[in-house]
């Protein structure tokens, strides 16, 4: 048996799994503390289904802690900002096109040194060694804790910024150091953003993780844990406390996976409605389709692999206005609904007063909404409907009619048919498939890797790098049967004296979870 | 907006403007009347590959090292710089140039708009020629090259451009004022500004901007629409595609198609041409008014597509035979945007 956690910013939802089957869930406050509201719904689902604890073979964890730390600019450290490249790319120093208060949260310690190469490998400059030597006292007379590294053309040769962890690490032993290259791609800014995002989350990492440690510790769960990224595959507890940034965005990608495992289907839309917005996304060949343009993050710009997700604003605790036309967002009252929503007794009229009132569900004291205008209950309900045709609408790929899927708890709101559908789907505990999402994550191996085209041709280099790819997913711990490849990035190195390419490779399967008990460990999963 | 599709993204050059600003103080822009007939301009551009800018960026003195050797080279003093398009990342480099050395800007463009080679410019049907110009990059290297005409001038700055690893800043066709006055477009950042300063206005009032883009452009409004197809292919070097749209918000049940390579070349509507190159073909989103790229275009857009008058110099002889629709493989005769919708039965479309 396998447990999904979804660590969001109000519930924590724990899902127990058998196989394909699940066999309990519940949702329960998020704490301060993280690891109380994780025990709290833990001990819920094990005690009522009574399982064992030695029974659970995984945890998956999905979290929206890292992104809310950048967002809400709280837990973050004061990040060094090197970047190799002088005397390119001086212009736009690191951080250039950031919202001021990150920056000054980070503390705007930013160091330009030589070096860097050109996109066809020739070096722009020497990597200036020395100048990173005075960098590395500066960082240590301001006594900073994490440094992110970017060097010009990283993902086409990342040895300038081994080169510099190198020395720092000498200079200065201890530091938190992110590479760029390690997680992003080609674009300067939007590549050293994230690397500098990283690193300003590195000791809240090293927290989070512990907190998840120390919550199956204390329920005596030894089972190995994984955390849920961006793409939708796991990264194990030391290689997320390493690359926190890559959980990014991981929200949606765990809806819109829990979605269409839980109705079997694989070409849909999903539309995730929360508590005060709606994701909506589409799902191909099961897996949420990525976004083409720049993502922001915070108000940070970013290249990542994301979900192409359109949020909109409404949910469960949408505040419903009028005004000659019916208003309903985007302000929502939260996850005070259950105190300042009409039916529970508050004073602030919300779309789930309004869905009572409609007949949709009982919950609370329906009486306490019977007297509302039916004008009012059935605009409403028009406005709510037109949002999601709208956003439905906006996201699909040809015009053809597809399925729908409804998750999340706020999609109770949604009664009606939906434009362009060809069926709407709820399917059973729809609720939490976020954690659902988490729960049957799948496990991946890459190859990133120059290939010389001197002895073999483009379509053999790419073969190789396939089957090695697939060969270290297996590795990990994923499926033979299930290992497929998602990701095929490559990167003509032309104009080197031998014709060479890079190609990042991606492959992503099932993960076998071994039925022996867990000491710890696991498997290495980077 | 101007870009009619294309030029790339103007992020890298909006951030290198706003820089330059905020480090050197504000830019004083002139209109080409304010100029004497005999002072000299220069055009300040970047030229290369957008795809490779992302990653190396400016070091921000390769404009000002271009125009200094280029200065140095004629032994006189330039007085002005200007911009060769209106589009994507050049609309905004001669800001970084004029900022640093403080020396005033023309409110002029070569194109009125974006097209991708050195010779596409309204100068070069005056018999301007593109060169003397200088060629820098950000490691101190700088060349002068002189061609026998402007064609010549693209071929062989491509090929140091690349070799200085296909980012460098340029500054080619020096000119007089007279010569500017007579061969550019006119007042191209103040209509830009117009421009921005329409859809933030509109924004702020929640107001949805593209009737009010319509008017200050003077552009007609072709179509309103949803995508319902993109086909995109690469053919020597450029990508070639089209999209159709199915109309909407009082277009329904017709259909416009674009043919575009790098830019919007034809509009296509129910089978027949209502725009071609040079005039401007804009698809702005329909809910925000926001111009997109060609390569933003996809399955599902909602759009209102302008057709905007390109500059009159374009709409010579020699401006259609350097950029228009037959220089483009599309064998029509060019007719005004104007025109074509005033016509009672435009052309049937081959």
């Amino acid at each position: 048996m396998r447990i999904g956690i979804d660590v969001g910013g109000t519930n924590t939802d724990a899902v127990l799994m058998d196989g394909t089957r699940v066999v309990n869930w519940y949702k329960s406050p998020t704490t301060p503390d993280v690891s109380s509201g994780i025990i709290s719904a833990l001990q819920h689902v094990l005690q009522e289904s009574q399982v064992p604890n030695h029974r659970i073979l995984g945890v998956m964890i999905g979290t929206t802690h890292f992104t809310n730390a950048v967002v809400e600019r709280k837990h973050v450290i004061p990040v060094a900002a090197v970047r190799i490249g002088l005397p390119a790319t001086e212009a736009l120093p690191p951080m250039v096109d950031w919202p001021a208060d990150l920056r000054d949260t980070l503390g705007n310690h930013t160091y330009l040194v030589h070096g860097g190469h050109e996109f066809d490998g020739r070096e722009i400059a020497p990597l200036g060694e020395r100048e990173l030597s005075e960098v590395a006292a500066d960082i240590r007379r301001k006594g900073l804790r994490s440094v992110a590294i970017t060097s010009v053309f990283s993902p086409v040769n990342h040895d300038m910024e081994e080169r510099a962890a190198e020395i720092l690490r000498q200079a200065a032993p201890g530091l938190f150091i992110t590479l760029s290259h390690e997680i992003g791609r080609i674009g300067l800014l939007e590549r050293e953003n994230a690397a500098i995002m990283n690193a300003c989350l590195s000791e809240l990492a090293e927290h989070i993780v512990k907190s998840f440690r120390d919550a199956l510790g204390r329920l005596h769960i030894d089972a190995p844990f994984y955390i849920s990224q961006n793409d939708g595959t796991l990264m194990n507890a030391d290689f997320a406390e390493k690359y926190p940034v890559l959980t990014f965005a991981s929200g949606p990608t765990n809806s819109m996976r829990g979605a269409a495992f839980l109705s079997g289907v694989k070409e849909a839309m999903v539309v995730d409605v929360g508590g005060t917005t709606s994701d909506v996304g589409m799902l191909m060949h099961g897996f949420p389709r990525e976004s083409s343009v720049a993502v922001a993050i915070g108000g940070v710009r970013t290249n990542f692999r994301m979900p192409d997700v359109l949020s909109f604003g409404l949910g469960g605790g949408s505040l419903v206005r009028e005004n000659g036309a019916v208003g309903v967002g985007p302000d929502s009252v939260g996850y005070e609904l259950t105190t300042r929503g009409l039916v529970f007794g508050g004073d602030t009229l919300t779309t789930t007063d309004v869905v009572v009132a409609a007949g949709y569900l009982e919950l609370g004291e329906p009486g306490r909404v019977a007297s509302l205008d039916r004008e009012l209950v059935n605009r409403t309900l028009d406005e709510i409907q037109r949002s999601v045709d709208v956003a439905v609408d906006r996201m699909k790929m040809s015009a053809a009619a597809l399925p729908v899927i409804l998750v999340g708890g706020g999609s109770i709101l949604i009664g009606r048919p939906i434009q362009g559908a060809s069926e709407v789907l709820k399917p059973e505990h729809f609720a939490v498939a976020n954690a659902i999402g988490a729960a049957i994550a799948q496990i991946g191996g890459e190859v990133d890797r120059v290939f010389s085209l001197e002895n073999m041709t483009r379509d053999q280099a790419l073969e190789h790098a396939k089957q090695e790819a697939v060969r270290t997913a297996i590795e990990a711990g994923a499926d033979a049967a299930s290992v497929q490849v998602v990701d095929v990035d490559e990167v003509p190195l032309t104009y080197l004296p031998s014709n060479a390419m890079r190609v990042r490779v991606k492959a992503v399967g099932d993960l076998v979870l071994s039925e022996r008990p867990w000491t710890s460990g696991a498997a290495d999963l980077s | 907006m101007l870009g009619s599709g294309g030029g790339g993204d103007p992020y890298i050059g909006k951030l290198m403007g706003i820089d330059a600003l905020r480090k050197y103080g504000p830019v004083q822009l002139v209109s080409p009347d304010e100029i004497s007939d005999d002072c000299l301009v220069v055009i300040s551009a970047m030229m290369g590959a957008p795809t490779v800018m992302v990653e190396k960026l400016p070091r921000g003195t390769e404009t000002v090292d271009a125009f200094l050797a280029l200065q140095t080279y004629l032994d006189r003093t330039i007085d002005y710089t200007t911009a060769a398009e209106a589009g994507g990342l050049n609309s905004t480099t001669p800001f970084t140039l004029a900022a640093r050395l403080r020396i005033p800007m023309v409110d002029a463009d070569g194109m009125g708009r974006a097209f991708p080679e050195i010779q596409m410019v309204t100068p070069t049907m005056f018999g301007i020629a593109a060169t003397p110009m200088a060629i820098a990059d950000e490691k101190g290297n700088a060349s002068i090259i002189n061609t026998m005409d402007n064609r010549w001038t693209e071929r062989l700055a491509r090929t140091i451009c690349i070799q200085m690893g296909t980012t460098a800043m340029i500054a080619l066709f020096p000119m007089t004022g007279r010569q500017l006055k007579e061969s550019m477009v006119a007042g191209t950042l103040t209509r830009a500004e117009h421009i921005g300063e329409t859809i933030r206005q509109a924004r702020q009032q929640h107001q949805n901007p593209i009737e009010a883009l319509r008017t200050v452009t003077g552009g007609c409004e072709l179509f309103r629409g949803k995508v319902a197809d993109v086909q995109r292919r690469t053919e020597t070097g450029f990508t070639r595609g089209e999209a159709t749209f199915q109309g909407t918000d009082g277009w329904d049940g017709r259909q416009l198609t674009l043919r575009f390579q790098n830019e919007h070349l034809l509009a296509v509507r129910d089978g027949k041409v209502v725009a071609s190159v040079p005039d401007l073909i804009t698809v702005l989103d329909a809910e925000t008014g926001e111009p997109v790229t060609t390569e933003g275009l996809r399955y599902g857009f909602r759009a209102a597509i302008l057709g905007i008058p390109c500059d009159p110099k374009w709409r010579t002889a020699d401006g259609l035979a350097l950029v228009g629709p037959r220089y483009f493989n599309y064998d029509i005769d060019y007719v005004p945007v104007e025109e074509r919708l005033a016509e009672k039965s435009a052309r049937a479309f081959i």
